[in-house]
């Protein structure tokens, strides 16, 4: 689509342009492409020497038993988060969508944790389970549970889980509570005259229905885990114990700090690049079939 | 409402406020260790009701900073977080909403590639090209400055293509009309395309504040020194390994205040907080 009506001038455009094309061009396509050279480059120990080494900082990340084992990690813990906020979200969405007294009050109770920082929201939940003092803690304790998220992988992984799944609910929600409010009441009305109970209407038609906001809110949410949770893991567990909860975009952090391992952290960084994009076309390609609707 | 409901309302109800306490008991958990001196905390006798410390709790973490690991008080990162905030959201705004102009009221050669240059960058956030980015910010000079907090983090595409998609659905006939009347293109922004964005700027305000606010991963790299740190990060460094020392009250009171200005700004901006979300998304 263009526009009929079009000013003249020549350089004013270009002037117009200019300061997002200067700060793009310095802070993401210079580093980005930086990030690329580097993956391809081999440091020695004392800095003193760096040599072009092709693929081998990649060669050695995929014979990298705790690379496999991050990627292991990023994968429960994204299955764990999408699934678990996408369900109580639509059931949240579900019930607010009724016709019921203080509907507006429940949204407006229900969204505000998206304003919440990731790394606030680490802390807050921390603060509940941490093993001596936390108050849900004590309980779990009390209850015969041996709750220890400073030394057990799986009670810190929970934890974790927890704390982004609880502040991605209210994304979710609003998404699914549009989704839902965009159904024709027709179309319910007409299924209930022939009879179908509310569970049958929910199944058959409502959900279908939602199932394009669904898929969308799938990949945000894939990418929520990637990127977003890292202020979670590093204010709750800093990857520990023993890098139980070390997820890609944490260790491409971690193994590079200190100019430790920079080729491979830039390694790191140009598999992520690509596991986004093909997210992001997996998801261009979703939203243009659905225009064609 | 189709049917009748056996039981009316309850069980929606019941659902509703199971979430709605589900997500706020963390939060009344936090406001309550914020009113509770350090030692009940650290010794496990905390209970649901406040205790009666407010007061000195947030005077101290806003002047005076926790006393085992003396940092900068909470008033120096609040001040930070505020300015950072600011910075990019109006930052994004300004350059967007110029660049977006003339990608779409002007003709002119490599219009396409400029677009498609800004475009691609929505898909790359700034975790996975960290390091190289911070080499670029030290060698410019930009560590523990607030250009180099928020100067990177104002490069992305989100901003651009909303104000894009929108200037779409501005009708021809009112720029026909402004070049009738001998307007120039400084004079059609000015009178008629800034006004008719108002409710835009304002949701995509909401969006980057709070964006801006709680960054995290780039504050905790751009800035070495105490009095530059942001409250998102602040607060992770009160935290000590050795919890005897760590002095949740003040934690708790911190967190508070992190909180307390997007939460603000998303309840009481919540119709142009919900139009930034959805639109921004697209």
């Amino acid at each position: 689509m263009e526009k009929r009506a079009i000013f003249g001038g020549r350089a004013l455009p270009y002037l117009l342009l200019a300061p997002q094309l200067l700060i793009t061009l310095v802070f993401f396509y210079w580093p980005a492409s930086q990030a690329v050279w580097q993956s391809f480059l081999l440091e020695d120990a004392f800095g003193l020497r760096t040599d072009f080494v092709w693929f081998e900082n990649y060669n050695h990340l995929f014979h990298d038993g705790d690379y496999y084992r991050a990627m292991a990690t990023t994968a429960i813990f994204s299955i764990a988060v999408t699934a678990l906020s996408l369900s109580i979200a639509l059931l949240l969405a579900v019930q607010a969508d009724k016709s019921i007294k203080g509907a507006g009050a429940y949204k407006t109770l229900l969204i505000w944790p998206y304003a919440v920082a990731p790394a606030i929201a680490g802390v807050l939940w921390l603060f509940m389970f941490q093993p001596s003092l936390g108050l849900v803690a004590r309980g779990l304790r009390a209850l015969g549970l041996d709750w220890n998220p400073l030394l057990n992988g799986d009670h810190a992984m929970a934890l974790v889980i927890m704390a982004s799944t609880w502040k991605q609910i209210s994304y979710n929600f609003l998404f699914f509570l549009a989704g839902l409010q965009s159904i024709p009441r027709s179309v319910i009305e007409a299924a209930a005259i022939d009879g179908a109970r509310p569970v049958r209407r929910f199944w058959t038609i409502v959900f279908p229905l939602l199932s394009p906001t669904a898929f969308f809110l799938l990949v945000v949410n894939i990418v929520y885990v990637f990127f977003d949770t890292f202020g979670i893991i590093d204010a709750m567990t800093g990857g520990g114990p023993a890098k139980a909860t070390e997820t890609l975009v944490y260790k491409v952090f971690f193994d590079g700090r200190l100019g430790g391992n920079l080729g491979g952290s830039a390694a790191q960084s140009v598999i992520l690049m690509i596991m986004v994009i093909a997210l992001t076309a997996v998801q261009f390609r979703y939203i243009e079939r659905r225009v064609t609707y | 409402m189709v049917e009748r409901r056996r039981f009316g309302d309850l069980i929606p109800h019941l659902v509703l406020l199971t979430g709605v306490a589900i997500v706020a008991f963390p939060v009344y958990l936090c406001f309550v260790g914020s009113t509770l001196d350090q030692a009940t905390i650290a010794n496990g006798q905390m209970g649901l009701t406040p205790g009666p410390l407010f007061f000195e709790t947030y005077w101290r973490t806003l002047f005076v900073g926790t006393s085992g690991t003396t940092r900068e008080p909470v008033a120096t990162m609040l001040l930070n977080s505020f300015v950072m905030a600011l910075a990019i959201a109006v930052g994004k705004i300004a350059i967007s909403i110029i660049s977006s102009y003339a990608v779409v009221y002007f003709k002119f050669p490599l219009r396409m590639a400029a677009f498609w240059l800004i475009f691609i960058t929505l898909m790359l956030p700034v975790e996975v090209r960290i390091y190289p980015t911070y080499k670029i910010a030290a060698d410019l000079n930009l560590l523990n400055s607030y250009a180099g907090l928020t100067l990177p983090l104002i490069a992305s595409a989100t901003a651009t293509l909303f104000f894009r998609q929108f200037f779409m659905t501005i009708p021809d006939e009112l720029i026909e009309a402004s070049k009738l009347d001998g307007a120039g293109p400084f004079r059609f922004f000015k009178d008629t395309v800034l006004p008719l964005s108002r409710t835009n700027i304002a949701a995509l305000f909401v969006i980057l504040f709070i964006y801006g606010w709680n960054q995290y991963l780039w504050p905790i790299l751009i800035t070495t020194r105490d009095d530059m740190q942001t409250i998102v990060i602040g607060i992770k460094k009160m935290i000590v390994t050795a919890d005897a020392l760590t002095e949740w009250n003040v934690v708790m009171a911190t967190a508070m205040l992190a909180m307390l200005p997007p939460v603000a700004v998303v309840v009481l901006m919540q119709r142009w907080f919900v139009k930034g979300l959805v639109e921004t998304e697209k």
